[in-house]
């Protein structure tokens, strides 16, 4: 039924092809026992430096899963596209990827402006997208499966454990200005209320600012007792130096940050982070044996000896196998079967066990508190015993027992 | 409130810092240098490279930076803006060009990307430059906490502009330069070699550059497009201070950084900068040249 439907709706294509201009040549979707996916991501600009190891991590695992007898016998055969840092290069690529290749799945998208942009075309052709990145939460859709940390993962227990264990209680939020770190705010203040303690401010500044002068003698100024870091991009590291710069030993502030990762902390130089925190379901510095390998594995891929692992390229490379057990499960590699199996699929992932929930098709993760030391590399000093349940409106008062998002769709009511 | 005033000194050195270069090349020879930002860019990466492979520290780092920066500027006075003078949008135009082409080269390693071979210290990812420990240290005079790092840019950039000032204004060199800044035909016919002087006019604004950009990758993010947000402050700073004055640019560049620096602390940074440009805008329609300027050309 399956190849019937398939070969139908490629002789159609041809058809209707061979009518229309040459340019309307069908997908390369050709040889047999191959799957096409798509993979996305930005090879040039601005934010190639992160999402090239995005698109080597999901390559990666194509190539091992290939390696070991692939998809039901089939081979896997990724189209990469670059999404060139734009979002609307990103639509293009999207709807290329889903019209013309007619791929049942794409791993893409780095930051919230390309996913946004890429939803719509994953919506209307009811096809699958396998985002990686963590993200602000406040979205349920059918067609994507969200595999990156959403606030809760990331601040359920950070601020607790910065209000009680580090005994901070006067908080200050400083981000970049755009939707995740207001987002992140929104829930970093009802968890620090929650926990007794206190946000002196919240303050933004621009994306890729770097002049952190006035605002760390703000925070000087304040009394805070801790930093809470939502800034994201090349502005981590003005802000970090600056920190130092102006004498705040991380004893008596320290920066708690959602964003600063490896790569961050490898370019500003490991000596200025050095005592500072950062709140994410994966570290390079986990230390288990699937997580060494794993860290093996990508280096001798990349060539590159140094070659650093973060958390969106950890789930950027464990989604695939996520998509591989559901394509497995369902017997066929189409988007609709895709996602009747995703949902409720583990796996053994580097950071873990993971699950991706059947009800908003986000994933179960385990947090994790990092504390970076003098090399560069954090040291994990808090974690759930237990991967924990994602909630995509936990601003919004979502809980565990009260689901926003379902396997029915958002329930707008409740917002 | 000196804290503050600090902030605002620092950010007028910076200012000043990027503008000396610009003032030079754009007061002097009627050049909108667009490249001028990639001018500070190569001097950061100078600094990095430098670092990694000939483990040159900081200090060593600042006149080779001068070195590399300024012959580039030499380079590329000789192959594109000499055949642009005159023509101000074309070299707008064309420096915008070069720009490009100079951070690519970064981003793609000089093309050896393409074979697959990886240079550290280059590429599109993000650098780091280490600067000494004892630059990092906060200490006090007088109870105010003074920063190091900040302080040596202040002085750096005074001894800079004092050297500018000297060339400009106490040397033959510089007169030949002021006289070509007035009229570059009459000076031509007094015998100046127009073309020689102001090749190494231009290669001296580019060496500031680099300077420039080895300083800034001490406290800011070194990567291939930290160049394009610099000019831009740096061509505030000129106009407001008047095409071709010294004395303009270093009075706008204080201006603007402590109105910066103060309005950052007041209210916020993103405030801060609508404000310098509602000053700079009033300014030039109060004064369309400039704060300072010669009526001449």
């Amino acid at each position: 039924m399956t190849t019937n439907r398939r070969s139908f709706l490629k002789t159609g294509a041809a058809f209707g092809a061979a009518l229309a201009a040459p340019s309307l040549i069908p997908g390369r979707a050709g040889a047999a026992g191959e799957i096409e996916v798509g993979v996305l991501f930005s090879q040039t600009g601005g934010l190639s430096i992160v999402e090239k190891s995005l698109a080597d991590a999901t390559l990666m695992a194509i190539e091992e899963i290939n390696a070991a007898g692939g998809v039901n016998g089939m081979t896997i055969k990724p189209v990469v596209e670059d999404g060139a840092s734009d979002p609307k290069t990103f639509n293009e690529k999207a709807s290329k990827l889903v019209l013309r290749d007619r791929v049942p799945s794409v791993f893409a998208c780095y930051t919230s402006a390309s996913r946004k942009a890429v939803l719509p075309v994953f919506e209307r052709r009811n096809n699958m997208l396998f985002y990686p990145t963590y993200y602000e939460g406040f979205e349920c859709s059918k067609n994507v499966v969200y595999t990156g940390a959403v606030p809760n993962q990331q601040l359920s227990n950070f601020i607790p454990w910065m209000i009680n264990t580090l005994g901070k209680k006067k908080i200050f939020i400083v981000g970049s200005n755009y939707i995740y770190p207001r987002e992140m705010a929104k829930v970093s203040k009802i968890l620090i209320e929650q926990n007794g303690g206190e946000w002196v401010a919240d303050e933004y500044l621009e994306l890729g600012h770097s002049e952190w002068g006035a605002m760390v003698s703000k925070i000087k100024a304040s009394g805070c007792d801790a930093v809470l870091s939502n800034v994201v991009g090349d502005s981590v590291i003005a802000f970090y130096r600056e920190f130092r710069n102006q004498g705040i030993s991380q004893e008596d502030i320290p920066i708690c940050a959602t964003v600063t990762s490896e790569i961050e902390i490898a370019a500003m130089g490991a000596e200025y982070a050095a005592g500072s925190y950062t709140s994410f379901p994966y570290f390079q510095a986990i230390d288990s044996e699937e997580n060494r390998s794993f860290i093996e594995r990508y280096r001798a891929y990349t060539g590159n000896p140094n070659a650093v692992t973060h958390h969106a390229m950890e789930s950027s490379y464990f989604q695939v196998y996520l998509w591989k057990q559901a394509v497995e499960a369902a017997g066929e590699a189409s988007p609709d079967a895709i996602r009747e199996t995703i949902g409720g699929q583990t796996f053994d992932a580097p950071n873990g066990k993971v699950m991706v929930d059947p009800e908003n098709l986000h994933t179960y993760l385990t947090p994790r508190i990092a504390q970076w030391g003098e090399d560069g590399q954090g040291t994990i000093i808090e974690a759930y015993d237990e991967p924990v349940e994602p909630l995509p409106y936990v601003a919004y008062g979502e809980t565990p027992e009260n689901l926003f998002c379902t396997t029915d769709g958002l329930d707008s009511a409740k917002l | 409130m000196t804290e503050t005033l600090f902030i605002g000194l620092s950010l007028s050195s910076i200012l000043l810092l990027i503008a000396l270069g610009l003032s030079i090349t754009y007061g002097a020879m009627g050049v909108i240098n667009m490249a001028h930002g990639e001018l500070v860019m190569i001097g950061a990466y100078t600094a990095v490279l430098s670092g990694i492979y000939l483990n040159l520290n900081f200090f060593l780092a600042l006149p080779l930076a001068f070195a590399v920066s300024a012959l580039v500027g030499m380079a590329l006075e000789r192959l594109v803006i000499r055949r642009l003078y005159g023509r101000i949008i074309d070299t707008l135009l064309a420096t915008w060009g070069v720009a490009i082409v100079l951070q690519q080269l970064i981003r793609l390693e000089f093309g050896l990307s393409f074979f697959g071979i990886h240079v550290e210290g280059l590429g599109p990812g993000l650098q780091s430059m280490d600067v000494p420990s004892f630059l990092t240290q906060p200490f006090e005079i007088g109870g105010v906490p003074i920063q190091p790092y900040r302080s040596f840019i202040i002085v750096v950039t005074l001894l800079l502009t004092l050297l500018t000032w000297f060339l400009m204004y106490r040397t033959s060199m510089g007169t030949q330069v002021r006289a070509i800044m007035r009229n570059p035909q009459i000076a031509a016919a007094c015998g100046i070699d127009v073309r020689r002087v102001s090749a190494f006019t231009f290669a001296y604004g580019s060496g500031l550059a680099g300077v420039a950009g080895v300083l800034l990758a001490g406290f800011k993010t070194v990567m291939p497009d930290m160049g394009a947000s610099t000019v831009v402050d740096g061509f505030l700073v000129v106009v407001v201070g008047g095409v071709g004055s010294l004395l303009g640019t270093v009075l706008a560049s204080g201006l603007l950084g402590q109105i910066n620096g103060v309005f950052a602390i007041l209210f916020n940074d993103i405030l801060a900068r609508a404000v310098v440009f509602g000053v700079v805008i009033a300014i030039i329609l109060w004064r369309p040249r400039g704060l300072f300027s010669f009526r001449s050309r």
